[in-house]
């Protein structure tokens, strides 16, 4: 079967013979990022475990540049994949550059010692991943996101096309998150290596990943490019989410909106709500919102944390629907507040709306 | 401040390693010097004073049969050569299992893989002493050998189900128990003739080797030395764990295999010939590879072995000459100076994790 780079048809993966999730076909190309994303315990290190090997298949097949991943010998595979485990290793006394040496493993002589290529080879994988100065210290008394980096180094010194990673993000703080992540993006781009790897942060993986392998216990859920994957539903119903929301736009996540009818109305424009959204959010006030351009800022997160949105389509003046129920959602709220809107010529009756609140006594501005 | 030195370290190897060489030369260095030294003292030591001047004569001049050149020839020397062979054999054997299990505190003693071989020994012994004479040290150390495997299958079984070291580590202390009982059970109903020689080597002791027994083991110990210095590669890349040095591309079930037979043969080719020596599997390694710095393999290995053989010619001359004309065990040396460096790291092992 020609084709694509990584390819895997009808796979079966699980433990001990007994199958985990079955039917996994799909074909990843050279220089792409594949991220596996689900909730915990769905599979994802199952799949990355049997793609390395570290798992027998169950069924089906795996191949990597045309040969079947049963048929290579440890020593070929490991000069096509490496990889970067979620496992935690205390090697005794190893220096970092000992650890990202270990990388040139297959391509040193039955002693395993360094040729001056090796040490150029170290050298570079360290530059590539900002870790040049850590060279001497040894690993275990590093932090973890120097950890990361220094085994990603170990990987890269492998010189392999692809490169899988178990939640390389996992123990990270969100700096060291993204200077890993911007180092798989290079190494993927401009040495056209394929990066496959697995990921808590869903907003992380619809940034980083070219397809997105969404994988739900029993079944793979969704194949696909970040688009289509990151629609609200798609990651609503994949990690079983029922109390809170998740955002497509910026990827981020909300929680659940405060129930019942809204008692406070907020008025805004551009960007000035949301501050006040989240303190509602956090006391726990039921809230409405308006009246937003759908193309407002605003308006992405209202729609998820606001009881009531009064909507107007951009670029148009306000009109009389939307008006009426702005001032019907105003007279049923004890409150309105001001969060300091932006107000021009197309919604200017934002205006009388605010006038019409102080008259009622109600209003508050931020 | 950093590039200034990187720009400086560019054409030549960097300061760094240059260090580490030294540190590597000295430490073997200094071993060799040790190892020197206590043949030397160790040949000039014993209850019947002898002279160097005489030593000298009797190795080098050829001098006249005699008492003295007895002494000499058929006790002393093989006596030290088999305590330097043997102890670098059991540390050695302690290093690989250290390797192999991840853990700083296994070896042949605590895992029990001593006792095994001791228990089936004893057994071979007593069995072959009924039908002829004498028992080849060949079929000492196979027994040895069966004895060894039996121990490590059963703490295999014991390590796949439970991932925790320091069970581990009790499981091995009471397979070493129960081997212990057998043995004791089978002695306490042998016939007090065929258990002469087996008192005084159930507990360790170097004593009564001959050179038949050294030309043995040097063949059987050095075939497998040679066989672990091969292995320093994939030994190195275990030492990341299972799951990278597969993905380096070591065949991780054969390579496991071969830990578990190279460090079997050696443990079983020194329960053979001395008895089971406790702590030196892990205390020599422990302090081979702080005082290098470095658990590298093909550095660590030949210090190991080399370390081994001072720390048990000092041991042996100890056991020899402590309580002169009575004899210690070897254990019991052996014993007072590991235990307490095992203690110690165990206490340091705590704290850092």
């Amino acid at each position: 079967m020609a084709g694509s780079y990584f390819q895997l048809d009808h796979l079966a993966v699980g433990y001990r013979g007994r199958p985990l999730i079955e039917d996994i076909s799909l074909s990843i190309e050279k220089g792409e990022i594949v991220a596996l994303i689900g909730p915990n315990g769905a599979g994802k290190s199952t799949i990355l475990k049997t793609i390395t090997r570290h798992l027998a298949m169950i069924d089906g097949n795996v191949s990597i540049n045309d040969q079947k991943l049963s048929e290579l010998s440890y020593r070929s595979l490991s000069t096509q994949v490496a990889v970067v485990l979620t496992e935690q290793m205390k090697p005794e006394l190893m220096t970092c550059r000992d650890v990202v040496a270990t990388g040139r493993y297959p391509y040193t002589g039955k002693l395993g010692i360094l040729s001056r290529e090796d040490e150029v080879k170290v050298d570079e994988a360290m530059e590539a991943v900002h870790a040049k100065e850590l060279e001497s210290r040894e690993f275990n008394a590093i932090s973890d996101g120097q950890r990361q980096r220094i085994l990603l180094a170990r990987a890269i010194c492998q010189e392999p096309d692809t490169i899988v990673l178990d939640e390389p993000t996992s123990f990270l703080d969100v700096r060291y998150k993204l200077e890993l992540l911007s180092i798989l993006r290079k190494m993927a781009k401009e040495k056209q290596i394929t990066v496959i790897l697995s990921l808590h942060e869903i907003d992380l993986a619809e940034k980083l990943a070219d397809k997105v392998l969404c994988v739900k216990g029993d079944r793979i859920f969704q194949y696909g490019v970040p688009e289509e994957i990151f629609q609200e539903e798609t990651i609503r119903e994949l990690y079983g989410i029922d109390n809170g929301y998740f955002d497509p736009c910026f990827g981020s996540i909300e929680l659940p909106r405060p129930q019942g009818e809204p008692e406070v109305f907020v008025i805004s424009s551009c960007g000035k709500g949301i501050p006040v959204y989240r303190r509602l959010q956090k006391e726990d006030i039921p809230f409405g919102a308006g009246i937003l351009y759908t193309n407002d800022i605003d308006y992405q997160l209202a729609r998820l944390l606001a009881s009531e949105v009064v909507a107007e389509k951009p670029f148009c003046e306000i009109g009389d629907d939307a008006y009426e129920k702005a001032v019907n959602l105003i007279q049923r709220c004890r409150r309105v507040v001001d969060a300091g809107a932006e107000i021009g010529s197309c919604n200017r009756r934002l205006k009388e709306l605010l006038t019409d609140a102080e008259r009622q006594g109600k209003l508050y501005r931020v | 401040m950093r590039e200034e030195n990187s720009i400086e370290a560019r054409p030549e190897l960097p300061r760094d390693r240059i260090r580490r060489r030294s540190r590597y030369a000295a430490v073997f260095a200094i071993l060799t010097a040790a190892f020197c030294i206590i043949v030397v003292w160790n040949v000039n030591t014993g209850n019947v004073q002898i002279s160097v001047g005489q030593i000298l004569k009797i190795l080098f001049g050829g001098a006249e049969e005699g008492v003295e050149s007895n002494i000499i020839w058929k006790i002393r020397l093989p006596r030290i050569f088999m305590a330097a062979i043997l102890g670098g054999a059991l540390s050695l054997s302690g290093f690989l299992l250290q390797t192999f299990f991840g853990n700083p505190i296994a070896g042949p003693f605590v895992l029990g893989i001593s006792s095994g071989a001791k228990m089936v020994v004893a057994l071979t012994m007593i069995y072959f002493l009924k039908i002829s004479s004498s028992v080849s040290s060949y079929a000492l150390i196979f027994a040895a050998f069966i004895g060894s495997l039996i121990s490590i299958g059963f703490i295999l079984l014991v390590s796949k189900r439970i991932k925790h070291m320091a069970t581990l580590l009790v499981a091995g202390i009471m397979i070493g128990y129960i081997c212990s009982a057998v043995t004791d059970f089978i002695v306490t109903f042998a016939e007090d003739s065929d258990i002469v020689n087996l008192h005084g080597w159930s507990l360790g002791s170097f004593s009564g080797m001959s050179w038949s027994n050294v030309s043995v083991s040097v063949m059987i110990v050095g075939i497998t030395l040679f066989l672990t210095i091969l292995m320093s590669k994939p030994i190195g890349a275990y030492q990341l764990g299972e799951a990278y040095a597969q993905s380096m591309g070591v065949n991780i079930k054969r390579f496991r295999i071969a830990l578990i037979l190279l460090s079997s043969i050696l443990s079983a080719c020194v329960t053979a010939f001395a008895g089971p020596i406790s702590f030196v599997g892990i205390a020599v390694p422990f302090l081979i590879k702080r005082s290098l710095n470095t658990a590298r393999p093909l550095v660590v290995i030949p210090a190991t072995f080399l370390g081994g053989a001072v720390f048990c010619m000092v041991c042996d001359l100890i056991a020899r000459m402590a309580f002169a004309p009575m004899e210690l065990n070897i254990s019991t040396v052996t014993s007072i100076f590991g235990a307490p460096i095992v203690i110690f790291m165990m206490l340091r092992q705590k704290g850092g994790r």
